[in-house]
């Protein structure tokens, strides 16, 4: 390239320092300013005067910067010879600020390898740290936006389980649910556990395709379907085809699974137990000395045909049966590739004698281990003993 | 939680020795000692740890209730001492681990042996009705705490190594290329919060264990004056002013401090 006769072809080194485009700073190891550049002045205000042997740099910082110096800026330079990048606000005289990104290198002597000094480039960073700011603020937004939302799904999930289970004579029951994740998002299972009349309970357990707000919206509809429908039908088969026929007509388009027990006092003081499925996993359920085994027969999913099938289990409970209802989120649970699978709530409900208390939390806690408690699902278990 | 994981602590020097644990300040990690615990290793056992949210500490293990107050981290102190079995400890703290040190201290006061402090300050904000001097006003305090956020955004949003290696130097080890001052975000956000604001000037009188104050000549964060109020409440206590500036003698002055810390547990307990 054939450049103009006139046309420089060097740069003087002490022009390029003292007009170099940032500000240049060389400070003794411990801070005390010995050589600036005039572009530094310029900037801040600061005459040479003022600042070289006579000044330290951390005297030209904010208050947050001075901590920052400290606690980062030396210890990064004092250990590992180098700071990058680091944001510092200048004060000048007139105690105005300017912004900067501040990049620094200790040098050390070559023989005794004792720091020597410190060269620090000062780039303005008026623009950049404004920008930064923003998004500073709108980080702060977003986290009181998702800090809302899951104030709101909380309150909206509470309103689709019971605030607390019912005590039943001769009945022990417990139930836990668990979001899946942070809890940010409102999952779609449930449960309830109503009185219909003084000898007779219904145990309800769901799970609503999908998660949020729709999905509450068909949680809390089945929730009430169940209990409208079983105040007039007995049978759970029933309650769970009412359950499908709403779900049919409802806009929504939305799947469910549900499971109905009812349970009814018997003459001797047991429980009659009646069980249906629609779509859901069966319950397990484990008398003293027998196998566990899973009970009742799986229907059809809900809200899928316009008639479904569903079938009526009936079970005798005894002293100290234990039954177990649970979501997907429960044998579904996974470990890389692997399920928790119906196998493992089985040996757990197998276990010596229990409270459904006990039950519920162990299960539960076995669960969110076996998933390195990364909750993908959400997760519903109720345990309902028979204790005289 | 186990912790010795969730801590980082990592035990080096004489195993027969008298347990010396330095704890690291705001800001980075344990590696802050680098240059002072390792003169100690041929006589002490030496343990070092990140408090939680630094270095290669357990961030799985924060809990924003739990490290609301500086007690939540003297509880670590002691479960570490515990886990590992200390007695007799002499305990090294920097800037607010200094007041960790000695919450600890005041909490379970036979397990140590000795407190240093480096750079303590009893409280950071002035208080003009008690005429207590901090050094810095709550609007100091506040621009600080702002300040911190912009650090950290511009350096990284996620727990990330802050440095890369620095071929210089080789002699300081590659582990530190991959630790050194990495911090969340978020805790220190929090941790600046709890150090900061916190108060702990009635608490310096209930602290029985020998202590050293450790005080530079010249610092920004915690100034002569705050050194000197720490020594004179805490009862069985000495001042030592290094001829240092900054806040960290740890890095500008390593042999000063050394010298410091060495002089005063050779000492006998004057109790």
């Amino acid at each position: 390239m054939v450049g103009r006769a006139d046309a420089p072809r060097d740069d003087d080194v002490n022009s390029l320092y003292d007009n170099a485009p940032c500000g240049y700073l060389s400070t003794t190891p411990d801070g005390m300013i010995i050589k600036v550049n005039q572009t530094f002045l310029t900037w801040t205000g600061f005459t040479r005067d003022e600042l070289v042997d006579r000044t330290f740099f951390v005297q030209l910082l904010s208050v947050g910067g001075r901590l920052y110096h400290e606690t980062h800026y030396l210890p990064l330079l004092q250990l590992q010879g180098r700071a990058h990048e680091i944001a510092l606000d200048i004060v000048g005289p007139d105690g105005r600020r300017l912004p900067t990104l501040v990049n620094a290198v200790l040098e050390r002597d070559e023989s005794s390898g004792e720091p020597r000094v410190i060269r620090a480039v000062i780039f303005d960073a008026t623009e950049r740290r404004r920008y930064e700011q923003d998004l500073v603020h709108a980080r702060e937004a977003a986290r009181v936006a998702e800090a809302n939302a899951r104030r709101i799904a909380e309150t909206l999930q509470k309103t689709l389980i019971p605030p607390e289970l019912a005590a039943i004579d001769g009945l022990d029951i417990s139930a836990v649910y668990r979001p899946a994740g942070t809890g940010a998002e409102i999952g779609g299972d449930f449960y309830d556990l109503f009185q219909i009349s003084a000898d007779h309970w219904v145990l309800a357990l769901g799970d609503v395709q999908g998660k949020g707000v729709e999905a509450a919206v068909i949680t809390a509809l089945a929730r009430y379907t169940i209990r409208a429908s079983a105040v007039e039908h007995h049978s759970p088969a029933v309650i769970l085809q009412n359950l499908n026929a709403v779900l049919r007509v409802d806009p929504t388009e939305r799947l469910c699974t549900a499971l109905i027990v009812s349970l009814r006092r018997a003459a001797d003081n047991g429980w009659h137990a009646t069980i249906s499925s629609g779509g859901h996993p069966l319950p397990i359920f484990n008398r003293a000395g027998h196998a566990t085994i899973e009970l009742g027969r799986t229907g059809s999913l809900l809200g899928f045909f316009d008639h479904g099938t569903f079938h009526d289990h009936h079970v005798d409970l005894v002293d100290g049966d234990i039954l177990i209802a649970y979501t997907d989120g429960v044998s579904e649970a996974r470990r890389g590739r692997e399920f928790y699978g119906e196998a493992r709530i089985a040996a757990h409900l197998g276990q010596r004698p229990r409270t459904a208390e006990a039950i519920t939390r162990e299960l539960v806690d076995d669960v969110l281990a076996f998933e390195g408690f990364n909750t993908r699902d959400d997760i519903a278990v109720v345990a309902v003993r028979v204790a005289r | 939680m186990n912790p010795i994981d969730r801590n980082h602590v990592r035990v080096t020097g004489n195993p027969a020795g008298q347990p010396m644990m330095f704890a690291h300040g705001f800001g980075c990690d344990q590696n802050m000692w680098r240059l002072v615990a390792p003169v100690f290793e041929s006589a002490y056992s030496v343990i070092c740890f990140d408090h939680v949210g630094a270095g290669n500490s357990d961030i799985n293990a924060y809990d924003s209730a739990r490290y609301s107050s500086l007690d939540g981290y003297a509880t670590d102190v002691l479960e570490i001492c515990a886990a590992l079995d200390l007695t007799d400890v002499i305990f090294i703290g920097h800037s607010v681990s200094s007041i960790i040190g000695a919450l600890a201290a005041i909490r379970e006061p036979t397990q140590f042996a000795k407190l240093v402090m480096v750079g303590p300050s009893a409280r950071y904000i002035d208080d003009p009705a008690a005429q207590y001097i901090g050094g810095f006003s709550v609007t100091d305090i506040d621009e600080l705490l702002a300040s911190l956020a912009s650090n950290y955004l511009g350096w990284s949003a996620a727990m990330a190594p802050v440095i890369i290696g620095n071929p210089d130097r080789p002699e300081l080890g590659h582990e530190l290329t991959e630790s050194f001052c990495r911090t969340d975000p978020d805790i220190a956000a929090d941790f600046a919060q709890v150090t900061f604001l916190s108060d702990n000037r009635d608490d310096l009188r209930k602290v029985t264990t020998p202590t050293l104050v450790l005080q530079c000549k010249s610092d920004v964060i915690a100034p002569v004056c705050v050194g000197e109020y720490v020594a004179e409440k805490i009862p069985n206590s000495k001042l030592v002013i290094l001829d240092a500036t900054g806040h960290c003698p740890h890095l500008s002055a390593p042999h000063d401090t050394a010298a410091a810390i060495a002089e005063f547990i050779g000492e006998r307990s004057s109790n």
